[in-house]
């Protein structure tokens, strides 16, 4: 099928049958939403819409309708998910295995609608797996990774993709069979649930040793996150033909320089790293896929013995620059024979970045020295 | 006055309540009668306070704490999640005070109502933030003292029955702890209608309005019987009944009787008087019709 990224995300929704979804529109996400509303209209779906009046409220009616026992999914963007925030740590609090979308738009102000990272990775220590999507069959496939992951270990997981260049373009998207896919996800039966004929409750004060243990169980359900899912993507690549990996390198080998990124700016930069290849640069590409819980080993791995990476993020920490860029300077620590490191803010709110630009850049890290903070490069 | 109600026993004795707390007797009456069949959502609150700590719970039914907002947004979740599992006779209900009603939790409420959520949505209102140690909320009365508003809150309490009856939803009630037959009866009444209910129940705090511990019950039925606090019921926001109306006792009664008022000079409460004596000719066209 022909599909933009938010309609083939919401062909994932369908195809995992989530019994709630509690939503609120905002641009870019919208299509998703409409695209649920209309197979629950056509009776494709057998799902609870609920028309909420905020995010916020959207965030706190998912997390209470997945304890009292039904999967759940939502989606949102930007503000809604700024807006969300203080109920997503709820979320992993209460260890709700809720899957939501968003799609990456800048943050006010000023007002725009453009692709940047920032409204995520800003969540990033929200207890939240997320994963990052580069095109339509990619966030299609990540929906159910994610609720097989989210439901296996009891966290909340965000499939992300960025506004536009993926959210609202077309491309020819496989759509896996409903037995595919419900021979993939198991019925939601989670062991705890609110419930009267259950009785269990949830939420109420604690004292500061059942706090530090409540902790220590979400950062246990983290760690083993990274596990599952990779479990997930090899048998989602055993029933489907396709598997992303938490990371994927691309033409890496003997390589003297990687460009590490995620999100859609990953098939420009392979685009770059053909043109490069080409031209007798040997200069790979390593995209992270998943950046909560983000795969140091995987990483440290992929980049032992390279002797220089240069870094793109498109999204800005005001103070210390490029989100991926600090997480990958913290997994490489230590690392003896790691690479030289450049931190590069390309596409920063939304700003075009082409495979000639990248190319560039690659060629630039090769020929100087990394300065410690990441530097603007359009 | 004695009252006899057949009670099923979720409400347990030993919680955190102040002793005398009115909330705590409001509590009792309301998960009792909707009994062992309800999951119940508390925002941050002294209902939160009496019902937990973890792992202990006052209540043998599920609770879930929310956050200070959210209250009708996650009781709604719950009974959506209930549905969908065959569970649509469970009662849900939503157990918030003045502040995470009138105020922060207002959106969500107003949101609830207008989705007509199978929700019972019950406001314990104490008239101000009483477990931050007395603020200000848009419930707190004329010229009432808390912690924010020293001098006297120079604008008037937010009238939440007459919002929620606003928005058409199946049953809006008041009701509060000195006339317990009438809370009990409309929380039963509420328990077998559909769709969206909300009580505002009036709970005098002793701690918060400087009122003796043996006195929450008198003052509450003052409230009632000056005319300041009317307890009616209104069904789909059109048709109104009064249950318990003023009785011609001058408010100097009730805000005599209560440190928040003390500063209070006589045409004040004058000024107060003309304020309620309005509101009430207002109100009671309502039920004529």
């Amino acid at each position: 099928m022909l599909l933009n990224g938010n309609h083939a995300a919401a062909y994932g929704v369908k195809l995992a049958r989530p019994k709630v979804v509690p939503v609120y529109p905002i641009t870019p996400q919208t299509p998703i939403l409409e695209k649920i509303s209309e197979f629950q209209a056509r009776g494709e779906m057998e799902v609870d819409i609920m028309t909420m009046e905020s995010e916020h409220s959207a965030m706190a009616a998912c997390i209470t309708a997945s304890l009292a026992g039904v999967r759940v999914f939502t989606a949102t963007a930007s503000q809604g998910l700024m807006l969300m925030h203080e109920m997503l740590h709820y979320a992993s609090g209460a260890q709700a295995p809720i899957v939501m979308c968003n799609v990456n738009r800048t943050i006010g102000s000023p007002w725009g609608f453009w692709p940047d990272q920032t409204d995520s990775l800003a969540q990033r220590d929200t207890g939240w797996i997320q994963y990052y999507c580069e095109n339509p069959q990619e966030s299609l496939d990540t929906v159910l990774q994610a609720f097989r992951v989210a439901e296996k270990v009891l966290l909340p997981a965000m499939v992300i993709h960025e506004a536009f260049y993926v959210s609202h373009a077309l491309e020819v998207v496989e759509v896996p069979d409903r037995e595919v896919a419900d021979r993939y996800l198991p019925p939601f039966d989670p062991p705890h649930r609110l419930d009267p004929e259950i009785g269990e409750s949830w939420g109420n004060v604690v004292n500061q040793d059942m706090f530090y243990r409540h902790r220590k169980t979400l950062g246990r359900s983290m760690d083993q996150a990274l596990e599952a899912a990779i479990e997930a993507d090899s048998l989602w690549q055993e029933l489907t033909g396709r598997g992303y990996g938490v990371i994927e390198e691309y033409r890496c080998r003997d390589a003297e320089l990687l460009i590490v990124t995620m999100g859609c700016m990953a098939g420009t930069a392979r685009e770059a790293v053909d043109q490069l290849r080409e031209a007798g640069v040997p200069v790979g590409l390593l995209k992270v896929k998943l950046f909560r819980p983000f795969p140091v080993d995987q990483v440290r791995r992929a980049l032992k013995g390279v002797p220089g990476v240069v870094v793109l993020d498109r999204n800005f920490a005001p103070g210390t620059g490029g989100f991926l860029h600090q997480e990958l300077k913290a997994a490489l620590y230590g690392l003896e024979g790691g690479p030289a490191v450049h931190g590069c803010l390309a596409g920063v709110g939304g700003t075009n970045v082409s495979p000639t630009k990248i190319a560039a850049l690659a060629r630039e890290a090769m020929g100087g020295k990394p300065s410690v903070f990441p530097v603007w490069k359009g | 006055m004695a009252y006899q109600f057949a009670e099923e026993k979720v409400f347990c004795s030993g919680h955190h309540a102040c002793p005398g707390c009115n909330a705590a007797l409001a509590i009792r009456y309301i998960v009792n009668t909707l009994g062992k069949d309800t999951v119940a959502v508390v925002p941050p609150s002294c209902i939160a306070i009496i019902s937990g700590p973890q792992p202990l719970s006052s209540m043998r039914i599920p609770v879930y704490q929310t956050t200070l907002e959210a209250s009708a947004a996650s009781a709604a979740g719950i009974k959506r999640a209930l549905k969908a599992r065959g569970k649509d006779h469970v009662n849900v209900v939503a157990m918030a005070g003045d502040g995470g009603t009138y105020d922060i939790g207002f959106q969500a409420l107003s949101s609830a109502a207008e989705r007509n959520e199978d929700i019972i949505y019950i406001c314990l209102d104490n008239e101000g933030y009483m477990n931050t140690g007395a603020q200000k909320s848009s419930s707190t009365p004329f010229m009432a003292y808390t912690t924010s508003t020293p001098s006297g809150k120079p604008t008037v309490k937010k009238n939440i029955a007459e919002i929620m009856a606003a928005h058409r939803i199946p049953y809006t009630a008041t009701a509060t702890t000195g006339y317990l037959d009438d809370l009990v009866r409309k929380v039963q009444r509420a328990k077998e209608m559909k769709g969206m209910r909300f009580i505002v129940v009036l709970i005098p705090c002793l701690d918060g309005w400087g009122v003796a511990d043996h006195e929450g019950a008198k003052i509450s039925r003052l409230a009632v019987q000056t005319g300041i606090f009317p307890l009616y019921e209104v069904e789909d926001g059109r048709k109104y009944t009064l249950n318990h109306g003023p009785q011609g006792i001058p408010v100097e009664a009730y805000l005599r009787r209560q440190k928040r008022y003390r500063h209070l000079t006589g045409e004040q409460i004058d000024e107060i008087q003309r304020m309620v004596d309005s509101d009430w000719e207002y109100l009671r066209t309502k039920f004529d019709s």
